[in-house]
């Protein structure tokens, strides 16, 4: 198991380390010369050459390339444009929002489409499968940014339940901070929960049938043992990959349902990064979310192995 | 074995299944599964059910237990040692599977969980009926594998079904079977999946459990050498019907009906001792088998026999006592016109 683990891990520094070449070329790829643009339209080729050597801009590209990535990793990711403030304080302000506005959405997901769905395997062709199968058809299928809307009208607006925008932070007023985060986590986790819905279902409907569960219920096993322990089991495969493969939905979900619900967090902060040009922001965002994918990925083939043996142990004696 | 008919108690067999019959509800209509079928079981007997596929044999097996999928219309009667298992509220019957009556399937490389150790599939249904901790589950586990064969159980107990190969597996599921000293084990088609020099070996553990556990078993199957092989006595079923039935030696030495007549002949010849070198082509039983959809008054093999005749398509026969000189112990056939043991 650890050395499936370290392997899987070399691979996903390959991966970053590829991921970051192309930050760096394609940032250089862009329209303009940078020395330029900072000393100004009148500046002299002196001046010009001069802001080259003191960014180090007049280096070959892989003595500039070894320049960025000890910045990146000693925690420099340069200022932003617009406010001048180190980027990677704007990240550490930004990121926790959105990583707490995740957790909560990924919680209530995993929670009612985990059930839903093997409610519905177990009942399946029956009332609640097609109940299920509707609204999970539904929450797949709706927008973001419609079902945001549609929330705030309804909760906020017509209820006054709960407040239809703005955010507090948890440290400062926890109740206030999960009131306001609810509604839009719940808004982030729809399609999510719907997606989990229908793929453990088809998983669990193939799991049931499975030669093993026969075995099991033959056991004298309670019902509840046969679907909970060896039909689950066997199942949360999928749901592991449908998970990883949400939360990637999820980022960009993130970003607009903060735009609805006004959340400084880092989908705000990447969409205000583009609409300015603010290229240290934008770099330091896309580099965030190239980790987050690929530690994602490292932590769903981990789960693989750790509920799969096959995996853990490499094969057997027919593969 | 034939002394040994009867439940320990003295009165009836352990298994009693009269008018067994199973409908299945489709898309296309009902399908007639199992058309009516008595069988008795003595305790340490061992009874095989044999025929082809779709003859219904796997559906009564499946229906003992209770096992059967849902949309299955079931009539009939089951009794375990006297007790109705047909009726029993489900969680009664939970009781009774896995430690009165346990099971083993035809495919053993899908019918282990392949997500959980040998040890923990084995514990598990010790820590069901016999109340035992982890600990003692475990010790016990240990000594089951060894009962059935399996080389350094105390290792094989900490692997994983797809480390172990297709007869190991086999031994597995019939530890589990056997784990909690079953009065009852059916085992259906064990060996087919397996390699012939592994399926002896197989035969063998059931042979074994048998004579040391005095477990009664109904194996399934489809292969008569695997029938003459192991089995005290044969019911031969054809269409969801028992056609014929009889203790093996005397079934293979006179068969009457002409289906397991033309069974037998379907037999590769070192099978049915032809004699090596003289080898003639297998015979098969000409025609197909009739829709399970419909069930006509008349003899079901009747269109696919080479000794029907008017009378055969007039009622159908019911299975009663075969004429015969010898003392045939309960031989019984359903047919008109039966083959007067002139053997083959």
């Amino acid at each position: 198991m650890i050395w499936f683990i370290l392997r899987r891990a070399g691979a996903a520094s390959i991966v970053l380390f590829l991921a970051s070449v192309m930050i760096f070329l394609g940032i250089r790829a862009l329209p303009g010369d940078p020395a330029v643009a900072m000393a100004g339209e009148e500046a002299t080729p002196e001046a010009v050459a001069a802001i080259r050597a003191q960014y180090g801009l007049d280096q070959p590209l892989p003595v500039q390339y070894a320049d960025y990535v000890t910045q990146t990793l000693t925690g420099n990711l340069g200022r932003s444009t617009q406010d001048k403030l180190p980027v990677a304080d704007i990240l550490a302000q930004r990121l926790p929002v959105t990583l707490e506005l995740a957790a909560i959405a990924i919680v209530i997901a995993v929670t009612i489409g985990l059930l839903a769905g093997i409610v519905a395997a177990v009942q399946s062709g029956r009332f609640f499968d097609y109940v299920a199968n509707a609204i999970g058809l539904v929450g797949l299928s709706v927008p973001h940014f419609w079902l945001g809307l549609l929330a705030i009208l309804l909760f906020s607006v017509t209820l006054r339940w709960l407040p239809a925008s703005g955010y507090v932070p948890f440290s400062e007023d926890p109740a206030g901070n999960l009131q306001r985060m609810l509604l839009p986590a719940v808004v982030l986790g729809t399609g999510f929960a719907a997606a989990l819905m229908r793929q453990t279902r088809s998983a669990m409907l193939g799991a049931l049938t499975a030669d093993y569960v026969r075995t099991a219920r033959s056991k004298g096993l309670s019902e509840r043992k046969v679907v909970a322990v060896h039909a689950l089991r066997n199942s949360l495969t999928t749901v592991v990959t449908v998970l990883g493969l949400q939360l990637g939905v999820l980022i960009s979900g993130a970003v607009v349902t903060e735009q609805i619900f006004v959340i400084p967090g880092f989908g705000k902060l990447t969409v205000d990064a583009v609409l300015t040009r603010n290229y240290p922001v934008i770099q330091a965002v896309v580099l965030v979310v190239v980790v987050g994918y690929v530690l994602i990925n490292l932590l769903v083939d981990i789960a693989y192995a750790a509920l799969n043996p096959r995996i853990r142990f490499g094969g057997g004696a027919d593969g | 074995m034939t002394g040994a008919r009867t439940a320990p108690n003295g009165d009836g067999p352990l298994l009693d299944i009269t008018g067994l019959a199973v409908d299945f509800d489709t898309e296309d209509g009902v399908v007639h599964a199992v058309k009516g079928v008595d069988l008795s079981l003595g305790a340490g007997e061992i009874l095989a059910l044999c025929g082809e596929s779709g003859c219904g044999k796997s559906v009564t097996a499946m229906s003992i237990p209770g096992l059967l999928p849902r949309g299955a219309r079931i009539s009939g009667s089951v009794k375990l040692e006297g007790r109705e298992l047909t009726t029993l509220p489900a969680r009664a019957l939970r009781d009774v599977r896995g430690k009165e009556i346990s099971m083993v399937f035809q495919e053993p490389m899908t019918s282990l969980n392949p997500s959980f150790t040998v040890g923990y599939q084995l514990g598990e249904v010790l820590r069901r009926h016999e109340g035992m901790s982890r600990g003692q589950a475990r010790a016990r586990s240990v000594e089951l594998l060894d009962l059935v064969g399996i080389p350094a159980p105390d290792r094989r107990i900490k692997e994983y079904p797809h480390q172990l190969s297709g007869g190991m597996r086999q031994r597995v599921m019939i530890a589990i079977a056997v784990a909690c000293s079953p009065k009852v084990l059916i085992a259906d088609e064990p060996t087919t999946a397996l390699d012939v020099t592994i399926q002896a070996g197989v035969l063998d553990v059931f042979r074994d459990l048998r004579d040391r556990l005095g477990t009664a078993i109904i194996l399934i199957t489809h292969d008569l050498s695997v029938v003459a092989d192991i089995a005290d006595r044969a019911i031969v079923m054809y269409a969801g019907r028992a056609v014929e039935q009889a203790p093996v030696t005397e079934l293979f030495a006179r068969p009457r009906h002409p289906y397991t007549m033309g069974l037998m002949k379907a037999l590769p010849a070192a099978v049915t001792a032809a004699g090596v070198g003289e080898r003639p082509r297998l015979a098969e039983i000409p025609g197909m088998v009739p829709t399970p959809m419909t069930d006509p008054d008349e003899c079901a093999f009747q269109p696919r026999c080479p000794r029907a005749e008017p009378d055969c398509t007039a009622s159908r026969p019911i299975l009663e006592k075969a004429v015969s000189e010898s003392p045939a112990d309960g031989h019984t056939v359903a047919c008109f016109h039966p083959l007067e043991g002139e053997g083959r």
